[in-house]
């Protein structure tokens, strides 16, 4: 019962009258309104998991990458164990 | 899509793989216990890259399977009241009760809308005053955060015409049902991502501890879901078990304290009944006493009889990953997607479904194990 | 997501549910144990987009369609210009020249002069650019709440130029499979103006006369063994029913697949599954291997078809199936969609 998407937050309305801090979502081109009551810390260009029409936690961009570095060095390890004499 | 596409790259998907491949030196068992990553692996084929020694089993994490027929059939039944708008997420409308689905209720002019937020449903409510609106509220921990601020929401403008039929089940009493059972084969968990998103993963250390196994926070992309296997298997192979967060980039050890208030604010943990499974104790959520005027039970009360399960069913034993899909002497043959004799063979995250689905299917009148097998 | 086909149980269609025009496993068990033990005939039973006749020694091609489109007008198009072409495309799809169209019309009382003189605008135009003329018709009005507003059916004939049998059983193990262009973009336009969903960009219907590159082949000598155009059910369904009907195994590359950003993003936030999203412009062709190329080269210049590739090849066995190596290396079933495609959460 998972299904979260990331979106890029493009601008964010407080709106008091109906106390739902919501703001406007891009997915892919794709615009919709979102409730951010639940991610008070995030701010227009973060990237937001959306979860049935609520945002659930700003994406950690830093360890987003971390697994693609980890892949890139797992292949300079592979590449100096070709090149090591045998 | 950013931070979609990228964890279903080829190149990086197959490196991961092989990192598996090389560590992997004894058989073992993982299981994922969300549907949504069942589904995943399943539908990109990702078994087909995992070394034969390591086994995957499904776990019951599909809300939609685990929902028990009587309360299908209490949900059929309030549709089917000439004031109400029943409003549902689509995964339910197919789930086949005792005699009807929602969707054959809408067939026959019950009021059954899909909605993708539980706030459309408060909002029909509020655009139509002499209608009585309930919403379905079928999830896990991840969709209680939306739920719970719908029904919040209700109170504080005084909607009195929305109610919610809540059937919220929670994952970490189901991991040590499965943990506790004589038959158990799981030595390590991928965790649900989504749902430690939300609550955190503090609550899966006891687990680790007290059972000596691996859990693992895991995601729902390619990437993700091998990832955290490789997380797993190299906990497994050095003898260690404890809690790992593969999902960093979405969740965080304490999880998300504002969902997590707004939660508790409007429910309360209750016992509930697993269909397939049983009664477990304190694995759902019920409405607080201070917001039971939005019960939808409550509202409608009614006498809704226990069903009786299909004999041929072992969704049961399915769910807590005992068996697989294609062991089941119905699959394929007396149990397919068209006739369902369980909600794993209904509902698209089930793994009876998904098998069937994906790969593991009837060919020339015999179940086929998978395509990657038939084709070797 | 993957897609959600999620199936309906038998004992509960005694009645018509709306699945059952949705294209997939139950159209087709509603065509298998209704019409077709009704009509009996070989035209009827080939199962194609259309049917071949012969009269006088000269082939013909006949074809009918109804279009029941919510909303009727949406990103792209009309349901006046699905009307138009999608009964053209029929007809292309069997290798013959649309000649001439009939246009019935089921207006719901209430309907607008402004909304009708728009769709029959629209199909005016249509059938201008699909160089087709509509000689007959007929008109009814039902009252106001028991229809939405305008359905049409339009039925076509037309001139069979294709040189030999064009249909799943002149499919062989080794043909390539062709797509002409990008996935779900007649699906999702409508869905947006359904579910209220805002594109910065925008997506249009990919609704088009695809004769002109059908043309292009039969011209260039390619030997085209079957056609079939995408519509509902998308890819998957087009493809399964030629699998069904040749006893043969398609298998594509999901990442040889075109699916256009923004027709992904709405997919992912939909839960869809771009395989299964309607299409209204887009068809998948199978030549011979050793003619791939060429017939690549034939579609890519055609502008209904610019974005041709080859998404796959026909094999012996696993029989009447189709399956799919995805994008990360796995395998898996392309299975038929069985009820509608509803969105999923989980």
């Amino acid at each position: 019962m998972c299904l979260a998407v990331p979106g890029k937050i493009v601008s964010i309305i407080e709106d008091g009258n109906l106390g739902l801090r919501r703001g406007r979502v891009d997915f892919s081109g794709i615009r919709k309104d979102v409730c951010l009551d639940y991610t008070a810390e995030a701010r227009v260009g973060d990237y937001v998991l959306v979860h049935v029409g609520f945002a659930l936690t700003v994406v950690d961009e830093e360890e987003a990458y971390r697994v693609f570095e980890a892949l890139r060095e797992l292949d300079q390890l592979d590449e100096l164990k070709v090149s090591a004499p045998q | 899509m950013k931070f979609l596409d990228e964890y279903r790259d080829c190149e990086a998907v197959q490196k991961m793989a092989q990192t598996i491949r090389r560590s992997t030196t004894r058989p073992w068992t993982l299981m994922e216990v969300c549907g949504g990553q069942t589904h995943t692996i399943v539908k990109t084929g990702l078994q087909d890259l995992l070394p034969e020694a390591v086994t995957l089993v499904h776990g019951p994490g599909c809300p939609v399977c685990v929902t028990p027929i009587a309360m299908i059939d209490r949900a059929v039944a309030i549709a089917g009241r000439p004031a109400v708008i029943f409003c549902s997420f689509g995964d339910m409308l197919r789930v086949p009760g005792s005699s009807q689905s929602l969707f054959d209720a809408k067939a026959l002019g019950a009021d059954v809308r899909i909605v993708y937020s539980p706030l459309d449903a408060l909002n029909l409510a509020r655009a139509n005053p002499d209608r009585e609106v309930v919403f379905f509220a079928v999830g896990f921990e991840t969709t209680a955060p939306a739920n719970a601020m719908a029904v919040w929401e209700a109170k504080r403008q005084n909607v009195s015409n929305f109610s919610m039929l809540v059937s919220h089940v929670l994952v970490p009493p189901a991991m040590e049902t499965i943990l506790s059972s004589a038959d158990c084969r799981v030595q390590a968990f991928l965790a649900a991502g989504h749902v430690c998103m939300v609550m955190g993963f503090e609550e899966y250390v006891p687990i680790s501890r007290k059972y000596r196994v691996p859990v693992i926070v895991t995601g729902f992309e390619p990437l993700d879901l091998l990832e955290g296997i490789q997380m797993a298997i190299a906990q497994l192979e050095s003898g260690r078990a404890e809690v790992e967060n593969q999902y960093a980039r979405a969740v965080r050890r304490p999880g998300n304290h504002a969902a997590q208030e707004r939660i508790s604010d409007v429910f309360e943990v209750t016992r509930r009944t697993w269909r397939g499974i049983g009664e477990i104790p304190a694995s759902g959520l019920r409405l607080r006493e201070t917001y039971y005027r939005f019960d939808a039970e409550l509202r409608f009360p009614m006498e809704i009889r226990d069903a009786e399960e299909s004999p041929e069913c072992i969704s049961g034993l399915v769910l807590q990953g005992i068996r697989k899909p294609y062991e089941c002497p119905a699959f394929a043959a007396r149990c397919t997607p068209d006739t369902p004799l369980g909600a794993p063979m209904v509902s698209s995250e089930g793994a009876c479904a998904a098998y069937f689905h994906f790969g593991r299917r009837i060919q020339d009148g015999n179940p086929v194990v998978s395509i990657a097998a038939a084709g070797d | 997501m993957a897609i959600l086909s999620c199936p309906l149980p038998l004992p509960a269609t005694e009645r018509i549910v709306l699945a059952h025009g949705g294209g997939g496993r139950l159209t087709n068990q509603l065509i298998e144990a209704v019409f077709l033990p009704a009509f009996r005939n070989a035209a009827l039973e080939s199962r194609h987009d259309g049917a071949l006749l012969s009269a006088e020694g000269v082939r013909l091609a006949m074809t009918t369609d109804t279009y029941v489109v919510q909303p009727i007008v949406f990103p792209g198009g009309t349901i006046g210009d699905l009307a138009v072409n999608g009964t053209v495309n029929d007809l292309a799809m069997c290798g013959a020249r649309p000649i001439a169209l009939s246009a019935g019309f089921v207006l719901e009382e209430g309907l607008s002069f402004k909304t009708l003189h728009a769709i029959v605008a629209s199909m005016r135009d249509a059938a201008h650019v699909a160089n087709v003329r509509i000689v007959t018709g007929d008109t009814k009005v039902l009252d106001k709440g028991r229809g939405d507003g305008l359905f049409v059916n339009t039925s076509g004939i037309g001139l069979v130029v294709a040189p030999n049998r064009i249909g799943p059983e002149s499919v062989r193990p080794g043909d390539t499979v062709i797509v002409s262009g990008d996935l779900g973009a007649h699906g999702i336009a409508v869905l947006s103006v359904r579910e209220g969903l805002e594109f910065e960009g925008e997506v249009k219907s990919d609704t088009a006369p695809l004769w002109p590159a059908i043309e292009a082949l039969f011209n260039g000598g390619i030997e085209v063994h079957c056609l079939r155009d995408l519509t509902r059910g998308g890819l998957s369904s087009a493809l399964n029913e030629i699998a069904s009907a040749s006893g043969l195994n398609i298998e594509v590359e999901e990442k040889l697949i075109p699916v256009s950003d923004v027709v992904q993003g709405a997919c992912e936030l939909l839960g869809l599954d771009p395989f299964y999203v309607a299409n209204e412009g887009r068809f998948v062709a199978f030549v011979p291997e050793r003619q791939a190329a060429r017939a690549l080269d034939i579609l890519r210049s055609c502008p209904v078809a610019s974005g041709a590739v080859r998404a796959g090849t026909v094999h012996e066995t696993p029989s009447a199936i189709v399956t799919m190596r995805t994008r990360v290396g796995g395998n898996r079933v392309l299975d038929m969609l069985s009820g509608e495609q509803l969105p999923r959460i989980c």
